[in-house]
């Protein structure tokens, strides 16, 4: 009996110590994760001319000498641009896509599903020189539209894949039904088929929106002459000092990349807590 | 039991109606009563090679209820969808009201269809699932809310139009899509094994209540299930389906208690099968010698001595003990099952046969491994031939 109680209480220390361990690696990992955003953010707001620590106090006059930046903020306002009108391209072209490729049966389906995904595999270098090329090859000049094709292609298959996941979801009955009751093609899919996608939908254009405001590699092969976008500003900012308007930059880069997937997130969480509210009342009348 | 001529203007061969392949040359007979609210003739699916459904032919009579019975992969579900329009017919002609509509998509078949999953929209709430089709119809908007608010107080759901579909128990989004698929007044409703993803309680609930609205609303209904007892009890009259193929039409009694097929005899209630050799035969009775004992069936034409038959008895036709007055076979309980009014024995027969009987109680039951002697009338029995076809 006390042998058991024994091995017990040893078990029991055992598995203090294990948690310990688990706690401080999984510490470790946040800390290694987070100390770089947590260091940019924080530096930001340095008074020292020097975008290191130690701190010298508060202060935003960096983000005051950002406003006045006119080269970053033509750069900002080319990659929100950018960014946008690749969201909506590819979220278009990506739902129906993956409309196609769950619900229709046709010849060279698989190969289709395979090509649609390979830009996410191809390495973007690889991606950003082949563009290039070929542009080269049929002798065209880099424009902002080869620039947001570019984007669109590299968005593609993640809008793709997200949509088609919902999409699989989505059991065709209700298709059946509303074709039944008399809706065509069209409608049952603008009725039933998109609303229940809506959560693919905007997942897909938020992360479309990121992964084109984000872009570093790709866009500095692709972009024409004399156009920035935010990260190819700051890598050239960078090349002359590390200054500390960079870490302001890169906190308002920070507060668009992962504000806006948050702020979609709340709004579609919002939205549908208004639908189940606001539903009711409208059929009163 | 609704009257056999009030059902369907297809021309029954015989009295039960064994309709194998082109039974449907009744399309020039429907015409001086009513035209056929649905009439199939010499139907083919098939995808790619596989032939789901082959020569089906049948004619709906308007207001009836009929039932296409069957195992799964029988293709009574291909034959529904087909009507509906979501399957392509390979070969054959669909009309609905005399309309050819083998070419007419789905949306514009105006035809209700009731899914085994219900399918309500579940980001839409009761009263825009119910009004969906009469949107696409464009009835005006207070007629709408009149007849969704009818539907649902047909369904006995009044009151439920706000609520969302995952609000609402299984039995209750049923009716939903039940009043969802009536309130446009379709020709045809389709209920394609509606009940079956319901629990057992709620399954005979829905069956009355369908059965009821139904003829309240007298529209035609083409029900698809695999279960023998909501086909029995709810349907006018049953097409027996196996293998892409009808095995047998009739009203629920005749194909009950006379079955066309060995397949029909076996699939629809627990019948007894014995199979036997015709020792005589005159063209109105035969002896025929099944396990080991001889027994006397009507047959009403003669049958070559040696030939290989099957008896098929139901077990409450088969009685037991003091109560057997014709075609005495003895055996021995293998199980007896005490029901109450009756008890069901299980019996064997000449060590190799065994049968099923139902018999109401007269006296004590029966214990196991007592002697029994069970008989049954010579006309209480179906006679099949070598290919399982009925004889008499």
């Amino acid at each position: 009996m006390m042998g058991v109680g024994r091995m017990k209480a040893r078990r029991k220390e055992e598995g203090r110590w294990a948690w310990r361990l688990t706690g401080f690696v999984t510490l470790c990992v946040y800390i290694f994760m987070f100390a770089p955003i947590a260091a940019t953010v924080i530096l930001s707001f340095n008074a020292s001319m020097f975008g290191g620590f130690p701190m010298t106090g508060f202060s935003l006059q960096w983000y005051a000498k950002l406003m006045g930046n006119e080269q970053v903020l033509t750069a900002f306002r080319t990659s929100l641009w950018i960014a946008l009108v690749t969201a909506a391209a590819t979220t278009a072209i990506g739902v129906v896509t993956a409309f196609a490729l769950v619900r229709f049966e046709f010849r060279g389906k698989q190969a289709l599903s395979t090509l649609v995904i390979l830009p996410a595999l191809v390495p973007e270098t690889i991606l950003g020189v082949g563009l290039l090329v070929l542009i080269k090859a049929v002798d065209q000049p880099r424009t902002m539209l080869l620039l947001v094709l570019g984007h669109i292609m590299l968005a593609v298959p993640y809008v793709v894949l997200i949509a088609q996941a919902r999409m699989v979801g989505i059991r065709r009955v209700y298709e059946e039904a509303a074709l039944s009751l008399g809706a065509s093609r069209f409608s049952s899919f603008r009725e039933i088929t998109l609303p229940l996608l809506i959560p693919a939908v905007v997942g897909g254009a938020l992360l479309a929106f990121t992964i084109s405001f984000d872009n570093t590699s790709a866009s500095l092969f692709w972009r024409p002459a004399g156009v920035e976008t935010m990260p190819t500003q700051i890598l050239s900012m960078l090349k002359i000092s590390i200054s500390p308007e960079i870490n302001a930059l890169g906190t308002v880069m920070i507060l668009v990349t992962v504000g806006i997937p948050l702020l979609g997130g709340l709004i579609l969480q919002s939205l549908t807590r208004l639908k189940r509210r606001g539903q009711p009342k409208e059929e009163a009348r | 039991m609704p009257d056999s001529h009030d059902l369907s203007e297809v021309p029954r061969p015989a009295a039960a109606g064994v309709a194998r392949a082109g039974v449907g040359g009744s399309a020039a007979g429907g015409g001086e009563t009513s035209r056929p609210a649905v009439e199939f003739r010499d139907i083919d699916i098939a995808y790619g090679k596989f032939v789901a459904v082959r020569d089906f032919s049948l004619s709906i009579r308007k207001g009836s209820f009929v039932t296409l019975l069957g195992p799964s992969g029988c293709g009574k579900t291909t034959i529904l969808r087909s009507i509906a329009g979501l399957v392509d017919i390979s070969g054959g002609q669909i009309m609905i009201d005399g309309r050819r509509v083998d070419d007419v998509p789905i949306y514009k078949r105006n035809i209700g269809l009731v899914f085994q999953s219900y399918a309500l929209f579940p980001h839409k709430n009761v009263f825009d699932n119910v009004a969906f089709g009469l949107k696409y119809r464009n009835v005006p908007k207070p007629e709408i809310a009149r007849k969704v608010g009818q539907a649902l107080e047909m369904v006995r759901l009044p009151g439920s139009e706000k609520k969302l579909p995952s609000q609402l128990s299984g039995g209750q989004q049923q009716r939903i899509a039940l009043a969802r698929a009536i309130v446009f007044e379709p020709q045809v409703l389709l209920l394609d094994e509606p009940l079956s993803a319901l629990d057992a309680n709620m399954r005979e609930e829905m069956r009355v209540e369908i059965k009821k609205i139904q003829k309240e609303t007298g529209i035609t209904a083409i029900f698809v299930t695999h279960d023998q007892e909501e086909a029995l009890s709810m349907s006018d009259r049953i097409v027996v389906m196996n293998a892409g193929a009808v095995e047998q039409i009739g009203t629920p009694q005749e194909v009950y208690e006379t079955p066309a097929t060995a397949f029909v005899a076996d699939f629809l209630g627990k019948a007894n099968m014995l199979a036997g050799t015709v020792s005589k035969s005159d063209g109105a009775t035969a002896v025929v010698l099944a396990a080991g004992q001889t027994v006397n069936v009507v047959c009403p034409r003669p049958l070559a001595p040696g030939s290989k038959v099957t008896i098929v008895v139901r077990p409450q036709k088969l009685s037991v003990g003091a109560a057997v007055s014709a075609n005495r076979l003895s055996g021995r309980v293998v199980s007896a099952s005490y029901l109450g009014g009756s008890a069901i024995y299980e019996i064997d027969v000449g060590g190799k046969t065994s049968i099923r009987a139902n018999a109401p109680i007269s006296g004590r039951v029966l214990r196991e491994g007592e002697a029994i002697d069970l008989g049954f009338d010579p006309e209480g029995c179906v006679l099949l031939d070598e290919d399982g076809q009925r004889i008499s």
